[in-house]
């Protein structure tokens, strides 16, 4: 069994907007292009141009459907990849120390070179996070971008994970969650950010923004003031024209 | 364990270079970032500098590398050897295919040039691939816009000069309430997604309408599940609402519309229903200041939106009045559409009043001062912060060019086009109808064509006919069926040149366009047209030439096949003679250029079509002594004029490389857009920035910047007078004259002022027989039959199931993993099915053109797009089923023959599982083979 280290002061992590993805995978494919490129393994597939295509991701999109007790049903899209927990059971229930939370900055990441591909941290994580890629046989699952995020060969601006970086809407936000005044934590403040399945102890570190409320009946009589009929057919219109125009500026010509 | 962490490097190197580029992953045009190492493709990222995307890249874009590299790319010319559809081919050499190409044209233009029809997909070289069918001499060019959304870019150009996507957008920094109507999700894909993410931040409210609850109507604030082809009325019946409580921004109506202009209202009169005009042929208008007759466009004439006019006993009432006649009347009343529509009348009302509150409650003022182009000067800019977006959903039904109109109108009355907070044009947009060429298409042969091809017509003397009535082009785009068909109908082409209808063509010869697959209605009828013989043998469309990058469909019913490059391969211009990228507030274009070099024998089309342009002898494309003009599209990209001082790219002109919009030929140019990052922006001034047709300050900088050669301000046309003349001739006025068969059809059709009817299809069919209502939406992370079934993009759309709402769920008692089978008038088909709540009740959709065939795209057999994949396309006919008058009436919109692809209607029933998705059509031979089972890319150490 695998140790955490003490809390860290720094814990970086991703705040996603779920007001505001719409679903499109654009931080899907991004994560899965960078991160064939980069940190570790190649995210391989699997009967990629035939059967049933699989393959490894760090991160994915699901949709789920909401029927709400009055009117209709509601779709909302949940992006889903490994929250950084700051319990993460991934960590402490591998075997070979191969998974880890970085002390630093509180990144869970997983040392490709001791993992013997047991499965035991995919079984223990409850949110899915983690894949076991099929031909290289190690762990797989988001870092972060942690290649990204404090690499001086990037432009600063850049310095952010890729599925950030890339998310068209905007529903996707990086940052110290141990820092109340950074950006992302008061969003989460401000717009009651919320833990994924607190039950489970994990104290994640990724939070969700939930959606706000949706089809909600205008306050105002939709009659009046705005529709309030100023006449009921065309002769009245006309009639009613001559008077409002006569009423705009240079109007009394 | 211990707590030590491994060393990790932070800082690796992330490329050898970056290369920026224009995406092509989808018709969006995004600027990318290509990382290289070691010379191959290692990432692909958005380019932050870019005006489209600002950084940001989506699933498609993002998985271009697998695009880039995918198995399914075509290496070489390719002759047909087997039958046609079989996929039997031999490479063959560039010099042969060229010859062959030739031989086969040469003759055909010497003679008959109309026996050319060159069609060309989503390719965005139009301005470049119309050109050299113009010198060709062929009236039969047109791209894929007849079988896409024409509806919604002629409705907007006629009415108002401009539509959405590429003519314009919401006012996304500003607006307090968007709405947005059925949408193609890619259209445009990034700016749409930025746009919502800034409404969003601003806490600011989206209203989506669309029988279908995903995507940007599953973020939206409120959903109206609106029934398939009702938008129209459910828009008109706003139109009601706000135009009977006053709700209407009267000044912007009389200044910046011709709401005020007069018409004839003598049903005697051979001038009824048009507007009165003086000497010059002006509308008229009555001016406030003097009570008196004004031209519309006179200095200092304020135009009175309410007062008549009476001479020699006719009276001429403005068009406002005419317009509150219709539209108070109880028949667009929501209480009359809510149960068409499926929209109770009082959220009718309350999203009426709602776009009232806010429009004219929140209304916004920028102090800019601008002058209007009858010289008054305004000193703020008014916003009415309400802004729309819409594509193909309202737009690809028979009724869908009024309901474009609906939707264009509603805006103008709520002031809201063109100023802070609304929508927004792009240039170089606004240009309205008249600004805009007409069609041409006499045909000489051995010499070019009279014109441009496309265009738009303003009454019965601009169609393409002969004096039979018979059309001019293979489409019959610009006939009586389809008189203002500005993009021509590219789904017809296949069905007539079949028929020999107007007349028997030769060559079929296309680019980028899927149309043996999901481009297709009728696709087992398109399979059979495009194999049929004659009594001697010999194909009824005797010679078919292709290009594409990739082993699509298509290639298997071509006779000679044209290899192209990725879009990391080649050049191209992303023109504002074409379609272009701009910005409300900056004009823009771009450039792809070969950020790698090809590694097979193939070549980019518009590069092929300069040496057959040469080997033609096309006007345009030879010099003097008749040796090829263009080398390549790079260099017609950098040489060509097609104005003085206009040519593709607007940006770096000159020798210096410092003109801007206007200037001459420089040679370093793509050399100047590689450097600037692929790109080139420049921003419209401030004062020019709204109310762009009336503003003089704009007007003049767009003629400085060459979007045309004088001031042409216009008023905004919620009265389409060429509507109105088609009508007339319907009526028997004029001398060029409808067949009789089509009299009452543009009669009610082609009205001036925009109205609803019902979808064509409901009154061919039994609407009890087939009570269900069958759409399909694009997926934001796959592009149709654009590029190829990609590698990363098929684990997220591998397979569509048909998503059914929980009313017809429950009646056929389906359970998960169940299978249907679904039929139309035309078709059937036994598909997976799926539930989904968030569904209109009486509308079942799927993802587009995510079944494959097997064979095609480098697929296995078994792979899930073939097996469990499927197209609604086979459920859909060009032509609407016989109803016992004698004809056969076209599948489209009778005023741009759009094809109505929304309006199918189905029945659907529990079927028992097959082994595989119905119609299961016979495998074609892959040209390429098939792809790797394993990948694992990784291109650097």
């Amino acid at each position: 069994m695998t140790q955490l280290p003490p809390p860290s002061a720094k814990k970086l992590g991703l705040v996603i907007d779920l007001d505001t993805c719409v679903g499109c995978h654009a931080c899907v494919v991004s994560c899965k292009g960078w991160n064939t490129e980069n940190y570790g393994a190649p995210l391989s597939d699997q009967n990629a141009y035939s059967g049933a295509a699989s393959g490894t991701f760090l991160n994915r999109v699901h949709s789920y459907e909401v029927q709400p007790e009055q009117g209709a049903a509601q779709l909302i899209h949940f992006p889903k990849s490994c929250l950084h927990c700051e319990d993460a059971p991934c960590v402490t229930v591998c075997p070979t120390g191969a998974s880890y939370k970085r002390a630093e900055d509180g990144i869970v990441l997983v040392n490709e070179s001791d993992c013997i591909g047991c499965g035991l941290c995919a079984w223990a994580c409850p949110y899915g996070a983690r894949e076991l890629d099929a031909k290289e046989g190690v762990m797989k699952k988001c870092t972060l971008c942690v290649d990204r995020i404090y690499n001086e060969n990037l432009p600063e601006e850049d310095r952010q994970p890729a599925c950030v970086r890339t998310c068209p809407a905007g529903a996707r936000h990086f940052g110290d969650l141990g820092d109340a005044e950074s950006d992302v934590s008061k969003l989460v403040a401000e717009r009651g950010g919320f833990d994924l399945m607190p039950e489970q102890g994990t104290r994640p570190v990724n939070k969700y923004l939930p959606p706000r409320p949706k089809d909600v009946e205008p306050e105002f009589d939709i009659l009046a003031p705005y529709l309030e009929p100023v006449a009921q057919d065309g002769a009245g219109f006309a009639h009613w024209l001559d008077k409002a125009l006569s009423a705009l500026p240079g109007g009394a010509k | 364990m211990s707590l030590d962490q491994p060393q990790l490097d932070t800082s690796p190197k992330v490329s050898d270079e970056v290369r920026k580029t224009t995406c092509y992953m989808c018709a969006c045009r995004c600027g990318i970032n290509v990382h290289m190492k070691g010379g191959k493709v290692a990432y692909i990222e958005g380019n932050k500098d870019h005006p489209v995307n600002q950084g940001v890249l989506c699933a498609k874009g993002s998985a271009g590398i697998m695009q880039h590299n995918a198995p399914s790319r075509l290496r070489s010319p390719l002759k047909r050897v087997g039958q046609r559809g079989s996929g039997e081919f031999e490479e063959i050499s560039w010099e042969e295919a060229l010859t062959l190409a030739t031989d086969w044209l040469a003759p055909i233009r010497e003679k008959h040039p109309e026996k050319l029809a060159f069609f060309t997909g989503r390719d965005q070289s139009q301005s470049f691939t119309s050109f050299w069918a113009q010198g060709f001499g062929t009236p039969n060019y047109a791209a894929h816009g007849g079988f896409c959304s024409v509806n919604m870019a002629a409705a907007g150009i006629y009415t108002m000069g401009g539509a959405f996507w590429e003519f314009g957008q919401p006012d996304w920094d500003r607006t307090k309430l968007f709405m947005l109507f059925g949408v193609a999700e890619d259209h445009d894909s990034n700016p749409i997604k930025i746009g919502i993410g800034k409404i969003k931040k601003r806490g600011a409210r989206m209203i989506g309408v669309n029988p279908i609850r995903t995507g940007y109507n599953a973020v939206a604030d409120d959903w109206v599940g609106i029934t398939p082809g009702t938008d129209g009325q459910f828009i008109l019946a706003m139109v009601h609402c706000l135009m009977k409580a006053g709700k209407v921004d009267l000044d912007y109506l009389g200044r910046f519309t011709n709401a005020s202009v007069l018409v004839n209202e003598d049903p005697n009169s051979d001038q009824f229903g048009l507007f009165l005009r003086d000497a010059d042929g002006q509308p008229q208008v009555i001016d406030r200041n003097t009570g008196q007759l004004a031209p519309w466009n006179g200095k200092g004439v304020e135009p009175d939106l309410s007062a008549t006019y009476r001479d020699a006993g006719v009276t001429h009432r403005p068009v406002f009045h005419l317009m509150a006649d219709k539209y108070l009347s109880d028949e667009y009343a929501p209480e009359a559409v809510a149960e068409s529509c499926g929209i109770p009348a009082t959220r009718i009302r309350a999203i009426a009043a709602d776009l009232a509150r806010v429009a004219f409650d929140e209304a916004i003022e920028l102090d800019r001062p601008w002058t209007d182009f009858r010289g008054k000067k305004h000193d703020k800019m008014v916003g009415r912060p309400v802004s729309f977006h819409s594509m193909r959903g309202i737009s690809a039904h028979s009724n869908g060019f009024q309901t474009c109109r609906a939707l264009h109108v509603l805006q103008i009355i709520l002031g809201s086009v063109e100023v802070p907070g609304g929508m927004r044009f792009k240039p170089p947009y606004p240009k309205p109808a008249t600004a805009h060429p007409k069609p041409h298409g006499k045909v000489t042969p051995g010499a070019a064509l009279d014109g441009p091809h496309l265009g738009y017509t303003h009454g019965p003397e601009d169609l393409l006919i002969d004096d039979d009535g018979n059309p001019t082009r293979i489409d019959k785009a610009y006939s009586w069926e389809n008189p203002m068909s500005a993009h021509g109908l590219m789904h017809m082409v296949i069905s007539n040149a079949h028929a020999g209808v107007p007349y028997k063509i030769d060559t079929l010869f296309m680019y980028m366009a899927n149309m043996s697959w999901n481009s297709s209605m009728n696709v087992g009828g398109v399979h059979k047209m495009l194999t049929d013989k004659d009594e001697n043998g010999d194909y009824v469309i005797p010679h078919i030439i292709y290009s594409d990058a990739y082993s699509s469909e298509m290639v298997a019913y071509a006779d000679l096949i044209l290899p192209d490059t990725t879009y990391l391969e080649r050049h191209d211009c992303i023109s504002l003679l074409d379609r272009p990228i701009c910005e409300a507030d900056g004009v823009a274009d771009a450039i792809r250029w070969p950020v790698v070099e090809p590694d097979r024998d193939v070549r980019g089309f518009q590069s092929v079509l300069c040496e057959l342009g040469g080997m033609l002898n096309l006007p345009g494309f030879v010099n003097e002594d008749g040796s090829q003009k263009y080398a390549d599209y790079a260099d017609y990209i950098t040489n060509h004029i097609r104005r003085p001082g206009v040519g593709p790219l607007a940006g770096f002109r000159g020798a210096d490389g410092d003109g801007k919009g206007r200037g001459d030929v420089n040679p370093d140019q793509l050399q100047n857009y590689i450097d600037n990052g692929g790109f080139w922006l420049e921003h419209v001034p401030e004062n020019a920035a709204f109310y762009k047709p009336f503003s003089h300050e704009y007007q003049d900088w767009a003629v400085k910047m060459g979007f045309y050669d004088v001031e042409q301000p216009y008023i905004f046309q919620l009265y389409v007078e060429p509507l109105r003349k088609f009508q007339a001739a319907a009526e028997g006025i004029g001398t060029r004259q409808p067949p009789d068969h089509l009299r009452d059809q543009i009669k009610r059709t082609m009205d001036p002022l925009p109205i609803w009817y019902a979808p064509f299809e409901d009154s061919h069919v039994d609407t009890n027989e087939y009570p269900v209502h069958a759409l399909t939406q694009r997926p934001m992370a796959m592009y149709h039959s654009w590029g190829t079934q990609n590698a990363w993009l098929r684990q997220i759309h591998g397979h569509n199931p048909l998503y059914v709402p929980t009313k017809i769920w429950e009646a056929n008692g389906f359970k998960e993993g169940d299978w249907a089978k679904v039929t139309s008038a035309h078709g059937s088909i036994v598909v997976p099915v799926a539930h989904q709540a968030s569904l209109n009740e009486n509308t079942i959709w799927t993802w587009n053109a995510i079944g494959k065939r097997k064979g095609a795209w480098a697929l296995d057999d078994d792979a899930s797009e073939a097996t469990k994949g499927f197209l609604l396309n086979h459920l859909i006919h060009e032509l609407l089923p016989p109803k016992g008058d004698g004809l056969r009436w076209a599948n489209s919109d009778p005023i741009t023959g759009q094809a109505a692809w929304f309006d199918l209607r189905v029945k659907i029933e529990k079927s028992a599982e097959p082994n595989e998705a119905q119609p299961a059509m016979p495998a074609i031979k892959s040209p390429v083979g098939k792809g790797p089972n394993e990948l694992d890319w990784k291109v650097g150490s």
